[in-house]
């Protein structure tokens, strides 16, 4: 007496027997086994396809088949790891200017990835994410335009820097001062901007998932041709979430990219224990969805992917899945200490081996676009606005008193508006025990 | 043709009531469905059938509000509110989900902030618990962290608190949790104009607000005014009614118990042995809590009554702000809650009816407490 099986069983201690590694294509493949004991009647009769309204393009056979895998997804990528092109029909078809500002921005975003961070060290700031390591991200943002929204996680900060986001405003953002966007109200990095079609950062990991697929939708109604960005790391779709959104942004056709930043690390978790399958790809084709996996410290490789991504999504209004393997080279934030995980050897390895920025750097100066001089210029002009920037928003103040009431719902209710009074009473009546300098004064 | 109208037959009998909420509800429908428009006699009109015409005239007006949740298309409902809409409005608008409701909750929190004005349905606001970070940290907090450049057009329903027959975890009252949030509004409807004006109002708020229906008042029909029939008739949210004076004591109340508080209130002026004010809140936030100090300031004794459990509760939140406030000064007898027991609700009938309060307990706790007087023993 046998129990019956379904064929999605995953092999435990029993060694599969009648498995070959069956390419994983979005379309319906022909199974082929090469037991001994099906050999005759799959050569001979013919294919029987399941009728069973949920099994879409399956075919009857008489083999038990425990598949423990699909055959893994390949990396794409453009660059090798000295920037030198590898198949020349791939090589980049753009303008020197758009090719520099990518890199250019990827230093900037090094330089006050740097400064910030210290600051933090020095008590100036909270909290700060770097992206160390993780910089050829940008060339997503690049594939994009300007009307895409991006909802991203909280390390895709060089996309909004590539869209046009100042050095002040990220300052003003990690200072919580009067010129904030969020006025005062969220950890730093957790950037949000209107003008630049960026999402309010949030905390809570893949919640922007679903949020991406609606947003999707919304841009579907309207008819406009734009599609959503919606950036998380391999960690984050570990969470409900991530499968709620992929599953459902793909039964109700959303124009959504969902890129996900592989860096191998959810904080100490590495990635070999945050899951068992082929990483984060292989789940698209489990929902149905186009999926591509790209060395995700190529830029010209994660532009191509983007670029093709885009387009189908715009084009068909379906989602795509985008799993881009890379190497976080900083600590998770400044709350954390990556040494107390992994040696400071792995790391140096890593910047040493494979680096997105020296990467493109070196395929710029192929083509005669940068040079040592150049960079040298770029970093130190970049680093004196970025100190520039960074000291006039530490001297501003910080939001009116008044503005913490604001915007909990659209017009303040009855209840908030008796406490904003009181608050205000206290404030008139005790000054000596409510220091207000440091806030700008009330309109 | 936006309402379905019922002639005045069987109008909140409790047993009648009892013996239908165990059955499907198009039964209960079918059984309560004498289809007569009559304009001289007053217009009749069930709690599903409000809900209908409130979504139906809000997704008539404004192409950007639409419905998504489990069943609510072609199946035209889990419990028949979105009947008629997929046909009416297509399947742009009215959205059938897997199950999924972190993801379809998410995706209605997302296209709201991208512009649109989703009706997010949950099958029960059990299920919600399911999506509540969705709700409350992302719908809820939103405005405020963007620091007030994203906004969150949306409104949640679906059934709450206590059903029939179907035990714990699909009986819970989230008056309470959701009534914590700031950022969210929450209303708790009692009868059909109830229904229809606060439906409509939430669609309509440019802010997250949560819709606490109850399934056991979807088939009850209410009289309807003609001014609740029209297409913009909406019920302040924030403001409570007096659905009854009183001088003696007050009774504060919201959702199903509302109709209980009523009967009680009957019961003990036919009684003689008091005339109750019944306010019926309407909305758990912004809680109305002038009407209740005026109304207590009136008769000096405060009762409140809820399904859900007494910690932490509305009632508690009541009690707490009366006593801060100016109307303290004016109480007889502490403030009394009447809640739902502090258990899972239990799935035996007998027992569950003992869960919940009803006409009997608010009349028996009320004749107690009128005894009572403070500093007496």
């Amino acid at each position: 007496m046998f129990s019956r099986i379904s064929a999605r069983a995953v092999a435990r201690a029993v060694p599969s027997q009648s498995i070959k590694a069956i390419p994983a294509l979005a379309t319906s493949a022909k199974s082929f086994s090469t037991s001994a004991l099906a050999k005759d009647s799959s050569k001979k009769k013919e294919r029987v396809k399941v009728h069973f309204p949920g099994a879409l393009d399956s075919h009857f056979s008489q083999v038990l088949e425990i598949r423990e895998k699909m055959e893994p997804i390949d990396t794409f990528r453009i660059m090798d790891t000295d920037g030198k092109v590898l198949d020349p029909s791939l090589e980049p078809q753009v303008t020197e200017e758009f090719a520099t500002k990518i890199y250019k921005d990827m230093l900037t975003l090094n330089v006050m990835d740097l400064i910030l961070y210290e600051a933090q060290r020095q008590g100036r700031i909270s909290f700060y994410m770097t992206n160390a390591g993780e910089e050829a991200y940008i060339g997503s943002a690049a594939a994009l335009e300007l009307e895409d929204e991006i909802f991203g996680q909280y390390r895709e900060a060089g996309t909004l820097l590539y869209r046009g986001f100042t050095l002040d405003q990220f300052m003003n953002q990690c200072y919580s001062n009067d010129m904030d966007l969020g006025k005062g109200r969220q950890m730093p990095v957790h950037y949000g901007s209107k003008a630049h079609h960026f999402q309010t950062i949030s905390s809570p990991l893949a919640t922007q998932l679903p949020q991406a697929a609606g947003a999707a939708y919304a841009i579907k109604r309207s008819g406009r041709k734009n599609c959503v960005m919606c950036y998380f790391g391999e960690g984050a779709a570990s969470e409900g979430d991530f499968h709620a959104a992929l599953n459902i942004a793909a039964t109700t056709s959303c124009p959504v990219i969902y890129f996900c930043r592989n860096n191998g690390f959810a904080i100490s978790t590495p990635a070999n224990e945050q899951y068992k399958g082929d990483g984060i790809a292989s789940r698209g084709v489990g929902y149905g969805m186009h999926t591509i996996r790209v060395d995700g410290n190529d830029v010209w490789a994660v532009y191509k992917a983007t670029q093709e991504a885009r387009k189908i999504a715009v084009e068909q209004h379906k989602p795509v899945l985008i799993e881009a393997m890379t190497y976080r080279v900083g600590h998770h934030s400044t709350s954390d200490d990556s040494s107390a995980y992994r040696s400071k050897k792995e790391v140096e390895d890593w910047k040493r081996y494979d680096n997105p920025m020296v990467r493109m750097r070196k395929w710029l100066e192929s083509k005669g676009w940068w040079d040592e001089a150049k960079e040298n210029a770029h970093k130190s002009t970049q680093r004196t606005a970025v100190l520039k920037s960074f000291a006039a928003a530490e001297k501003r103040k910080k939001p009116a008193v008044s503005e913490m009431f604001n915007d909990v719902y659209d017009k303040l209710t009855p209840n908030l508006l008796e406490q904003k009074k009181e608050l205000e009473e206290m404030i008139r009546k005790y000054p000596e025990h409510y220091d207000t300098s440091n806030y700008i004064k009330e309109k | 043709m936006s309402s379905v109208l019922r002639k005045a037959a069987v109008v909140s009998i409790p047993s009648v009531r009892q013996a239908l909420t165990r059955s499907n509800p198009i039964l209960a429908t079918s059984l309560l469905a004498k289809r007569s428009y009559n304009s001289k006699n007053g217009v009749e009109m069930t709690v599903r059938d409000a809900l209908n015409s409130a979504l139906e005239e809000e997704m008539q007006a404004d192409d950007k509000v639409y419905l998504m949740g489990e069943e609510v298309g072609q199946y035209n409902g889990a419990y028949k509110v979105s009947k008629g809409l997929l046909d009416k409005f297509g399947p742009k608008r009215v959205i059938d989900t897997p199950i999924t409701e972190s993801g379809f909750c998410g995706l209605a929190v997302g296209s709201a902030f991208a512009g649109l004005k989703p009706v997010c349905e949950f099958m029960t606001w059990n299920f919600a618990m399911q999506a509540i970070d969705q709700i409350v940290n992302s719908a809820a907090k939103t405005h405020y962290m963007s620091g007030g450049n994203v906004t969150c057009p949306i409104t949640f329903r679906g059934p709450n608190g206590a059903a029939s027959g179907v035990a714990a975890q699909h009986s819970q009252c989230f008056a309470a949790w959701y009534g914590s949030v700031p950022g969210l509004k929450v209303v708790s409807p009692w009868n059909s104009e109830d229904a229809k004006g606060l439906l409509k109002a939430a669609i309509r708020d440019p802010n997250p607000v949560v819709v606490l229906e109850n399934e056991l008042m979807y088939g009850v029909s209410f009289p309807m005014s003609e001014a609740a029939l029209s297409k913009d008739f909406v019920v302040e949210i924030g403001k409570a009614k007096i659905e009854k004076e009183g001088s003696d004591i007050t009774i504060v109340a919201h959702s199903r118990s509302v109709g209980f508080a009523l009967e009680a209130a009957q019961l003990l002026e036919k009684e003689g042995i008091c005339k109750a004010e019944v306010i019926n809140l309407r909305s758990i936030r912004p809680l109305d809590i002038d009407t209740i100090i005026k109304s207590v300031k009136k008769t000096n004794r405060l009762v409140t009554v809820e399904g859900g459990w007494p910690q932490y509760g509305v009632g508690s939140e009541i009690c707490a702000q009366i006593m801060e406030s100016e109307a303290f000064d004016h109480l007889d007898a502490p403030v009394v809650r009447i809640t739902g027991a502090d258990i899972p609700t239990p799935y035996a009938q007998n027992l569950e009816t003992l869960a919940f309060p009803d006409t009997d307990v608010i009349s028996r706790v009320i004749k107690r407490t009128l005894q009572q007087k403070i500093g007496a023993k």
